[in-house]
């Protein structure tokens, strides 16, 4: 370490939705040299890759190099001449942008959807549906003896979950592993329930039907359970539920093999009516294992601005809230937008072949740090400042906890904050002409 | 722009003026004596308020916004288009931020208390409370069913309490000392409850009495503006009048000359008979004659009114109670080491009758209760009912004939199990005027920063009715009060008029109130250590992530206090 370089402890991870605060980052002034205690991910992530350099905007076919004044006049332009703008992204930045990005859609009379409906959007709704039996998850870490992952593999998703917050985590009525059961319920032996005490392989596609025979079998009615549901023995899920209601304090992390499998949100809704039914003999709780570091602030955000948590209409004037009609996927699908603002998002990527195919049809705007797929449908990109590295703001930890992420070190791009607080200004002032 | 409100019957409590018609002159914000060439609003024949001060709500934060994430339904329930000023609203019972803000200043409310922040999540209640316009608002920490707070009751250190409050206060730019089912909640992180303030709780083995008690002389030790601010155990039990006057008599003797040492809150739901829904019954006037006896209590109502609303509470075991009630869906978050809450959607029926006997104990309580200023007129939105209810509940209690009319409409249980039908007292405009400003800005200690008045130097907060006193009689007239209470004629916060006829017409932000206590530095320093091993071992973040940073109060009000 040079004379010149500082570091930084505790620095917030803007990678995953475990958000670990324990990093420590060293700096040399001007860029980040290393980083110490976060996953592979988050590491490489703070440290940054190849980056979008400058903002562009498409001629004749072509990106060129522009101000960002330029560009973020030209997106100001293309969004207030819409008739019906899409929004779509914002859950890798913090929660004072998408504050702006809300207002913006407001004023546009846009849609503003998040990537928690290709993700969680199912748990959401199955909330809506039956409630949030919930906890910090240092409630499990202190007092949990049955940790249970159903459909997720923190090992390689959220690589320190399990040492900080779960599984291996020693707390104040919890001597870590020694003290818990580990249960992995999947369709595959990930590396997670390589760990588990317990491994259950499901058959795919069988979540509903399993979360039903329990509740049946809590509910006092085995005999109608077959002997056998989706590829677990009776006997077997006697023993299972058996289990849960001996628990002090039990835990289901569900993921995504649960969100985006048949039923989809219906195995959230059966999966918390169990959590639910269970509480009548154990505490039991139910953790989403959220994605992206901060897909749970955008909810937040979105709740308290519009009251509800994602896929909000705003082209009535008042909020319209329709998870289906209002969802990117379905309106890029229906062809019904005519441009599309991409915030910190790879829809290019992520989107079925027939939303993306709109893509081409009509403007689309990218704020990102880096280049990825949905830049080559760009007609207008502005680099932006990586939220958490290089910018601070407010970002939710998976089980709501908020965590202001920091700045580490100064850069010449602009913060999301700051270009649609720009783009908000703009839009007024060309809506207002 | 100075103004002149000329002509306007004054009610103001607090500097004793009671009905009288006189000229209010306000300028750079605050009330003062006279003023140059201001803008003259003609407030003749209108009534003329201090801004309302909304005692203790549930406005902003993760059980709030749980409810919001919850029930789209109830959000398709309020929706107002955006308009030139105004953002899009949306909700009834869980309102958006931007609803919350104009609702309350289009009724001529200027001050809200969110009345549970748990303090993990404080960052989150104030970014909600930046985000709810108008009005200036504060949020009270939730300290009861802390380890911290546990371990020092259990060794009998009331240093080392006193300090970890004052950080607490600190940590989270928080404004006094909440309580909620003390030990209870701690107890049903396995999911357990406690039944009365002397079991013990699970593992710390203290009791709810104790935990009381000891924040209370942390309380007065930090000098806070506020007593503690006390949710009993056993809310919504029948019987549970017992316990709640148990906890009254814990701090019996107990007296600071400046104010209450205990405000009671929402204590409705803390005023019931009976051993079970069968016999469930009213001990309202059980708990007035308490209040009536002693002065060193407050307390605030706790309203329910007929409606489906969203109860919210830090009592997480009370929630799963409600949940087994009703079936419908059911949210929980327990905090580590700190707290809980639950949330629940709950139909309250007319026709119910233990329904219809909490709505009869929320209008008993202020008839049966002497002094007004020992009250303050909550619904605890929106869990007895939404504060938008207010206007309906100011007729009940200002005219029996309005009592009447709804006690024929209601369950008939209301004439046997309560003494509502027999109470002829009517509340006069200056009852409703100490118990919507005066008393709550004096229980929270506001009233000494320019809240809840209209004596020269207070804080320009006014509210102006379109109904004249002198010429209503609210006993017959009570469609009038329930009309001119809906919306102000003009709401004026810091000098600037806001709402207009029941429209937004200028959107300032608030303020946000919070306590900064100063305690000796050797007291602070001897408990650091405790509290650092708690992060190092126990809390799933880091110390130096925890405390809210000043960018969540980008408009901030500090109340500094010295300990002793």
């Amino acid at each position: 370490m040079s004379a010149e370089n500082r570091i930084i402890t505790d620095v917030v991870c803007p990678f995953c939705g475990s958000l670990c605060d324990d990093l420590e980052v060293e700096t040399d002034g001007t860029k980040i040299v290393k980083v110490k205690k976060a996953c592979k991910l988050g590491k490489s992530k703070i440290m940054g890759h190849e980056r979008i350099e400058s903002p562009l905007i498409r001629e004749d076919g072509k990106l060129r190099e522009a101000t960002y004044e330029e560009a973020i006049e030209r997106a100001s332009q293309i969004l207030s001449n819409s008739k019906r703008p899409l929004s779509y992204g914002w859950a890798s930045t913090v929660c004072e942008a998408i504050e702006k990005g809300v207002h913006l859609l407001e004023e546009i009379g846009g849609v503003m959807d998040s990537t928690a409906s290709v993700c969680h959007g199912p748990t959401v709704l199955a909330v809506q549906g039956v409630g949030a039996p919930g906890c910090t998850l240092g409630e499990v870490k202190n007092r949990a003896d049955l940790v249970i992952f159903w459909g997720s593999n923190p090992v390689h998703a959220h690589p320190r979950h399990q040492a900080r917050y779960s599984y291996n985590a020693k707390g104040f009525f919890s001597g870590g592993k020694e003290d818990r059961t580990l249960m992995v319920f999947d369709v595959r032996k990930t590396k997670t329930a390589d760990k588990a005490d317990e491994y259950v392989q499901i058959e795919p596609g069988s979540d509903y039907k399993i979360f039903s025979a329990m509740r049946t079998i809590l509910s006092g009615n085995e005999d109608v359970v077959p002997s056998e549901v989706g590829g677990i023995s009776k006997e077997k899920l006697i023993e299972i539920v058996d289990r849960m209601k001996k628990a002090k304090f039990g835990v289901i992390f569900g993921g995504l093999g649960l969100t985006q499998s048949r039923c989809r949100y219906k195995n959230l809704e059966n999966v918390i009516s169990l959590v639910d039914e269970i509480n009548e003999h154990a505490k039991f709780t139910l953790i989403p294992m959220r994605g992206h570091y901060n897909i749970a602030g955008f909810g937040q955000v979105c709740a308290w601005e519009t009251g509800y948590p994602f896929a909000v209409d705003f082209s009535r004037g008042y909020v319209w809230y329709n998870p289906g009609e209002t969802t990117a996927v379905d309106v890029l699908n229906r062809k019904e937008c005519d441009s599309f603002l991409v915030v910190a998002a790879d829809p290019a990527s992520n989107f079925p072949k027939g939303s993306v195919e709109h893509m081409k049809d009509i403007p689309v705007i990218q704020v990102d740090p880096y280049h990825n797929p949905t830049t080559e449908f760009a007609d207008v990109v502005i680099p932006a400042a990586v939220a958490g590295v290089e910018a601070e703001g407010t970002a939710y930890r998976m089980d709501g906890i908020p965590l202001r992420v920091r700045k580490l070190v100064d850069v010449k791009y602009p913060s999301d904050e700051e270009i649609f607080d720009k783009m908000l200004t703009k839009v007024k002032e060309l809506k207002g002409a | 722009m100075d103004l002149l409100i000329k002509n306007g019957i004054v009610y103001d409590p607090i500097n004793k003026i009671n009905g009288e018609k006189m000229d209010i002159f306000t300028s750079n914000g605050k009330i003062v004596s006279n003023a140059k060439d201001p803008k003259v609003i003609d407030a003749d024949g209108k009534l003329v308020l201090p801004g309302g001060v909304e005692g203790h709500s549930h406005i902003a934060g993760g059980k709030v916004n749980a409810g919001r994430i919850m029930r789209p339904e109830d959000g398709r329930k309020g929706i107002e288009p955006k308009g030139k000023l105004t953002r899009a609203c949306s909700g009834y019972s869980v309102p958006n931020v931007y609803a919350t803000g104009y609702r309350y200043a289009r009724m001529g409310y200027t001050f809200v208390m969110e009345a549970a922040m748990p303090p993990m999540a404080a960052r989150h209640t104030h970014e909600e409370l930046i985000e709810i316009p108008i009005v200036d608002k504060g949020a009270i920490p939730l300290l009861d069913n802390h380890w911290m707070t546990m371990e020092c009751v259990k060794s009998g250190d009331m240093d080392k309490l006193t300090a970890y409050v004052a950080w607490i206060l600190k940590a989270t730019k928080g404004y006094g000392i909440k309580i909620v089912n003390p030990g209870g909640v701690e107890a049903w992180a396995w999911g357990k409850n406690v039944s009365g303030l002397h079991d013990r709780v699970p593992k710390f083995d203290v009791s709810p009495a104790e935990i009381v008690k000891a924040l209370s002389i942390a309380n007065e030790r930090l000098n806070l503006p506020h007593s503690i601010h006390i949710h009993c155990n056993n809310i919504g039990h029948p019987g549970n009048s017992e316990t709640t006057l148990e906890t009254y008599g814990l701090l019996s003797g107990v007296e600071n000359s400046d104010r209450q040492v205990m405000h009671a809150t929402h204590t409705q739901f803390h005023s019931y008979g009976g051993s079970n829904w069968g016999d469930f019954c009213s001990k309202a006037d059980e708990v007035a004659k308490y209040v009536n006896a002693h002065d060193n209590l407050t307390i605030d109502l706790g309203v329910v009114m007929f409606c489906d609303t969203t109860t919210m509470t830090g009592d997480g075991p009370h929630e799963f109670n409600l949940y087994k009630l009703t079936r419908r869906k059911w949210s929980n978050h327990d905090v580590e080491l700190e707290t809980g809450s639950g949330v629940v959607p709950f139909v309250y029926g007319a026709k119910i009758p233990p329904h219809a006997i909490m709505w009869a104990v929320g209008i008993e309580l202020p008839l049966l209760i002497d002094d007004p200023w020992k009250m303050m007129i909550t619904t605890d939105h929106p869990n007895g009912c939404p504060f938008t209810f207010y206007p309906q509940i100011f007729a009940l209690l200002m005219s029996k004939k309005k009592r009447e009319a709804m006690i024929s409409e209601v369950h008939p249980v209301v004439n046997s199990n309560t003494i509502l039908p027999s109470i002829d007292r009517e509340l006069g405009w200056n009852d409703i005027a100490i118990m919507t400003r005066a008393a709550p800005a004096r229980i929270l200690g506001i009233d000494k920063h320019g809240k809840g008045h209209l004596g020269s130097g207070a804080d320009a907060d006014i509210s102006i009715y379109d109904i004249s006193p002198e010429e209503v009689d609210p006993s017959r007239d009570y469609a009038k009060i329930e009309d001119a209470f809906s919306y102000t004629a003009y709401t004026i916060k810091s000098g600037q008029i806001v709402a207009k006829d029941n429209e937004i017409v200028a959107v300032p932000s608030g303020k946000t109130f919070f306590v900064d206590p100063e305690i000796d530095k050797s007291l602070m320093d001897a408990m650091l250590p405790d509290l650092e091993l708690k992060f190092k071992e126990y809390y799933s973040i880091n110390l130096a992530n925890y405390p809210v940073q000043d960018a969540y109060v980008p408009n901030p009000y500090k109340i500094s206090t010295k300990g002793a």
